[in-house]
């Protein structure tokens, strides 16, 4: 049961074979056991997991459960979660119990009467690409604890990774989602911006957060994409479009898809281990029946520096409620007012947030703003325009994921720029706006390596297709890191 | 010496009538218990995000169109950062680089009767924004409390061009707005309440000269009062500054009703960089032309129209028309009695509204609401002037009864109290007639050539008819026997 998939757990809890409070309890323990190794999660709560499961068992009693109800999933603690911490990685929160439910929370509780087993580490604020600057310490790497998750939603990766989850929720502004799954052999999606609810999602960039799903497979991902999109009227960047079954469609041959390979993805700058694990993935997509044809991306270069031009500015803005004055940390000992807030943020957030809020309210200031933010939004637009024009001609864009395999603890904390370049790949599908996802392709020195499929806006359904074909095809998704048992 | 003149500019924070706040379903009633009318949306918690209200949105159409101003196509909300305990996020949504609202205009008659003179007052622009909440000083023993019940209120900023000379015009200005915003029913215009305040950005400079002075400007002012106080207070600290040899600076002062002074808050040395940006949280608002033209064809028939309407249709003068129209109750007032009594009777309805009636309001202390004599009233008792059954001081008698409620309508109290008008031309002539027996020594200066003895003849005539004779024909009768 621990290494199931979420259909096959569904099928058991449907024909009685295991009860949700049993299955709940079987990955409790295992987080018990486990999670003292890896720092997965920051919050369980075995008694409110429970109750979901009970209250999932009673539905299935009653007949009217659906697919996903009595399944556990890991909950990245950037959700707000009624009764439950909230911390966002951060010291500044780490008091925090949110008296509500995220949208994507609601949906899951709710609607399809899914379990939460708890709350997953995270870099704080989602501010990093290794879980290295959580308040709670780094997440260690499930296929070699020496090694980072990646991040920022590396407790979720490496929850799942270890199997102290079947699945978890994740978020992705510049890769949250799809480097950590590469980094530790999971399949994660990030959807069209728009497609899911932020609405109780901490927000560290508004334009560029999107939550998503991370699992073994992308089966899974599309059973959980299903209970995650919708409009949402809390949201007024969600959109409103018909409703889709993302399981639909995965089984659909593969014949006459048009990879398109961005040639800037594949120069300079990436692991050969990984290149070659990517290569060969390609390869497997023309036996599938794919063809490829290189692509530009002729902006691409520029996509992390107007990223960390974009993203700081508006988490500067974002994070200023974060005051000490409703909730949250408060210094100690102050003399005014002015003294309260500057100690209770120099306190309050680690280094890494303060660098970016730094960045960000340094781009919006008087003088700097046209030549900063103005400047990093026109480039934005034309990465945008980049991928419009490469669409042209293919219908998925291929390439790494990461430009390296997890990397050591401590291997990049002291360098914020080789830090940056972890998402060199990922970036630009967030400022465009695009959907991505990382789905396993082999491994580099015993270390995952992860394959990323861009896909056109709202293209989900047909990059879960992909994902599924190549998944029923290899068998890169379905290994196991060993030493965890 | 040198002559100085005044600018001002205004910006006005109008709290909009809507049951909801801007950007939550938080309820905007005032007076609740602290921090009961605020979601989790005005506290900001981590998580939440704003939804605008549409109903903001349409008060801000309603004032667009009011004003013949440009309502946006697209506008565009943002952040203007700030770190304040009233202020949840740490920064409030409003507009910036495109408000909703741009330019308009606003006419106001300023002064009273023969001096009154109208000014157009053009506008720069209106655009929304929420409202922060309070902080509650007294109480807290060296400590503050925070009240959000007002953050997120929605409020719509109409800013002026620094059209206004004199603390009167910038008065008659902020009543006209005050009026205007009621008009169309966007503000409750409660200014104890804060639902109306203004902003007033003054600068003096020599007559003549082209560039501004320095400004500086006066911070939340709640009544046109202080509004007067203020700028008059103002104009005159900058004149004693400059011609003392001092440079104004550009400030943010607070105006201090009790001493009449204002004092500086913050200098531009210490202004914030608010940096703004585009909230990320918010789409562009678009207005289409469809919603803007629904919207216009919700609004009531406007000031500026009726005021037109009345100019063109009862052949009332600009000041007549402009006085009548500074309110919708006046305006609904005069128009009532004027459906009453006849469009003939436009001039003598405007009077008896514009001078008695509002003397009369005054004296007591009375809102127009609360007239104890009915438009329909009223016109019945114009209705008799217009026909010679009273003549207008018997009128003014007749309309006393009316206020003291001592009479149903003009009709029953002339009748009861026999105020009739005299106009039987026999009944007339046999008083003239005795008058003149009675006074030979008048009828010999007025033949002598002295005018004023025929007024005093006429007062004799009127005063043994008890003022009910017909004025014209007793002056017509003495004049007939007079030169007979």
């Amino acid at each position: 049961m621990i290494n199931a998939s979420l259909k096959t757990l569904s099928l058991a809890l449907a024909s009685k074979k295991i009860s949700s409070v049993e299955l709940t309890q079987l990955f409790l323990d295992r987080i018990e056991r486990l999670n003292p190794t890896l720092n997965a999660f920051v919050t369980v709560d075995a008694e409110k997991s429970l109750n979901f499961a009970r209250a999932a068992d009673a539905r299935i009693a009653a007949g009217n459960a659906g697919l996903l109800t009595g399944i556990p999933i890991a909950q990245k603690d950037i959700f707000c979660a009624e009764g439950w911490l909230t911390t966002c990685g951060s010291k500044m929160l780490a008091n925090f119990v949110s008296p509500y439910d995220a949208t994507v929370i609601r949906k899951m509780h709710s609607e399809a009467g899914m379990v939460s087993l708890g709350k997953t580490n995270m870099d704080e604020f989602a501010m990093g690409s290794s879980n290295e600057t959580s308040f709670f310490g780094p997440v260690r790497n499930p296929w070699d604890t020496e090694r980072v998750p990646g991040g920022s939603s590396g407790g979720s990766a490496a929850a799942v990774a270890a199997r102290l989850a079947p699945a978890a929720t994740g978020t992705d502004t510049g890769g949250s989602i799809r480097q950590p799954a590469a980094l530790c052999n999971l399949t994660g999606l990030k959807p069209t911006y728009g497609v899911v609810s932020r609405y109780g999602m901490i927000a560290f960039a508004s334009s560029l957060d999107q939550g998503g799903p991370m699992a073994a497979s992308a089966e899974d991902c599309a059973l959980l994409l299903n209970t995650m999109v919708g409009f949402d009227e809390r949201d007024s960047t969600s959109l409103e479009r018909p409703a889709e079954d993302y399981t639909l469609n995965l089984e659909k041959p593969l014949n006459g898809l048009r990879i398109g390979l961005p040639k800037e993805f594949f120069g300079e700058g990436c692991d050969a281990g990984v290149m070659a694990a990517v290569r060969a993935a390609i390869a497997e997509y023309e036996k599938l029946g794919a063809t490829t044809v290189e692509v530009s991306l002729p902006n691409s270069h520029l996509s992390v520096p107007a990223y960390y031009v974009i993203a700081p500015a508006e988490a500067s803005s974002n994070l200023s409620r974060f005051d000490g004055v409703r909730y949250g940390f408060r210094a100690e000992d102050y003399g005014n007012l002015d003294d309260m807030y500057m100690k209770s943020r120099a306190q309050g957030f680690g280094a890494e947030v303060k660098r970016r809020i730094m960045i960000g309210a340094y781009v919006l200031s008087h003088g700097y703003y046209d030549a900063y933010y103005l400047q990093a939004q026109r480039i934005r637009r034309l990465i945008a325009n980049d991928f419009v024009e490469a669409f042209k001609v293919c219908d998925v864009i291929m390439g790494p994921t990461s430009p390296s395999t997890a990397f050591k603890l401590g291997e990049k904390a002291a360098d914020p720029v080789q830090m940056y370049l972890s998402d060199i790949y990922t970036i630009a599908v967030n400022l465009a706006g695009l959907p991505g996802m990382s789905v396993p392709c082999g491994f580099a020195g015993g270390l995952p390596v992860g394959l990323q499929l861009i896909g056109n806006y709202f293209a989900e359904a047909q990059l879960l297709n992909a994902a599924h074909r190549y998944q029923l095809a290899t068998d890169w998704h379905q290994q196991r890191p060993g030493g965890l048992a | 010496m040198t002559q100085w003149e005044v600018v001002i500019g205004i910006e006005t924070h109008a709290q909009l009538a809507t049951v909801s706040k801007i950007f939550s379903g938080a309820s905007t009633a005032f007076g609740a218990e602290p921090n009961t009318q605020a979601c989790a949306v005005d506290l900001a918690l981590p998580g939440v995000l704003p939804v605008l209200n549409k109903k903001a949105v349409e008060c801000a159409m309603r004032f667009g169109l009011a004003i013949g101003a440009e309502v946006a196509a697209k506008s565009v909300f943002a952040r203007k950062n700030y770190f304040y305990p009233d202020l949840p996020k740490g920064y409030q949504i409003s507009q910036m680089d495109l408000p909703v609202v741009v330019g308009g205009e606003i006419p106001v008659m300023v002064g009273q009767g023969d001096k009154a003179y109208e000014k157009v007052v053009h506008l720069t622009r209106a655009h929304l924004e929420e409202d922060a909440g309070k902080s509650l000083h007294e109480d807290f023993h060296g400590k503050s409390g925070i009240d959000l019940n007002r953050a997120g209120t929605p409020l719509l900023e109409i800013v002026t061009e620094p059209d206004m000379r004199s603390s009167d015009e910038a008065v008659a200005y902020a009543k006209a707005l005050h009026a205007l915003v009621q008009w169309i029913g966007i503000c409750d215009g409660n200014m104890q309440e804060g639902s109306f305040r203004c902003d007033a950005n003054v600068s003096v400079r020599p007559k003549g000269q082209v560039e501004f002075g320095t400004r500086r400007e006066i911070k939340n002012l709640n009544s046109f009062r202080f509004l007067k106080e203020a700028i008059d207070f103002e104009v005159q600290w900058q004149i004693n500054e400059i011609e003392e040899g001092r440079k104004i600076q550009q400030a943010t002062v607070l105006f201090d009703p009790d001493n009449g002074e204002t004092r500086v808050m913050r200098t531009k040395e210490d202004a914030h960089d608010y940096r703004y940006f585009p909230d990320p949280d918010l789409l562009p608002l678009i207005i289409s032309a469809d919603w803007l033209a629904r919207v216009k064809g919700e609004l009531p028939e406007l000031p500026t129209q009726k005021r037109e309407r009345f100019i063109s249709e009862l052949g009332l003068s600009t000041y007549d028309a402009t006085t009548l129209t500074a309110s919708q109750e006046m305006a609904d007032y005069f128009e009532s009695t004027v459906t009453i009594a006849g469009k003939a009777n436009a001039k003598p309805c405007a009077n008896w509204v514009m001078v008695d009636l509002t003397a009369r309001l005054n004296k007591e202390g009375k809102e127009l609401a609360d007239s104890p004599v009915s438009a329909a009233q009223l016109a019945g008792l114009i209705q008799r002037i217009a026909d010679n059954t009273i003549s207008n001081n018997i009128a003014k008698k007749v309309f006393e009864v009316l206020w003291n409620g001592e009479g149903a309508t003009a009709d029953e109290v002339i009748d009861k109290q026999g105020l009739k008008q005299i106009t039987d031309s026999g009944a007339i002539e046999s008083l003239v007639d005795e008058v003149l027996a009675a006074n030979p020594g008048n009828v010999a200066e007025f033949k002598a050539g002295k005018e004023k003895a025929f007024n005093a003849l006429v007062g004799q005539v009127m005063k043994a008819a008890k003022g009910k004779a017909n004025p014209q024909q007793v002056n017509d009768l003495l004049r007939l026997k007079l030169s007979a």
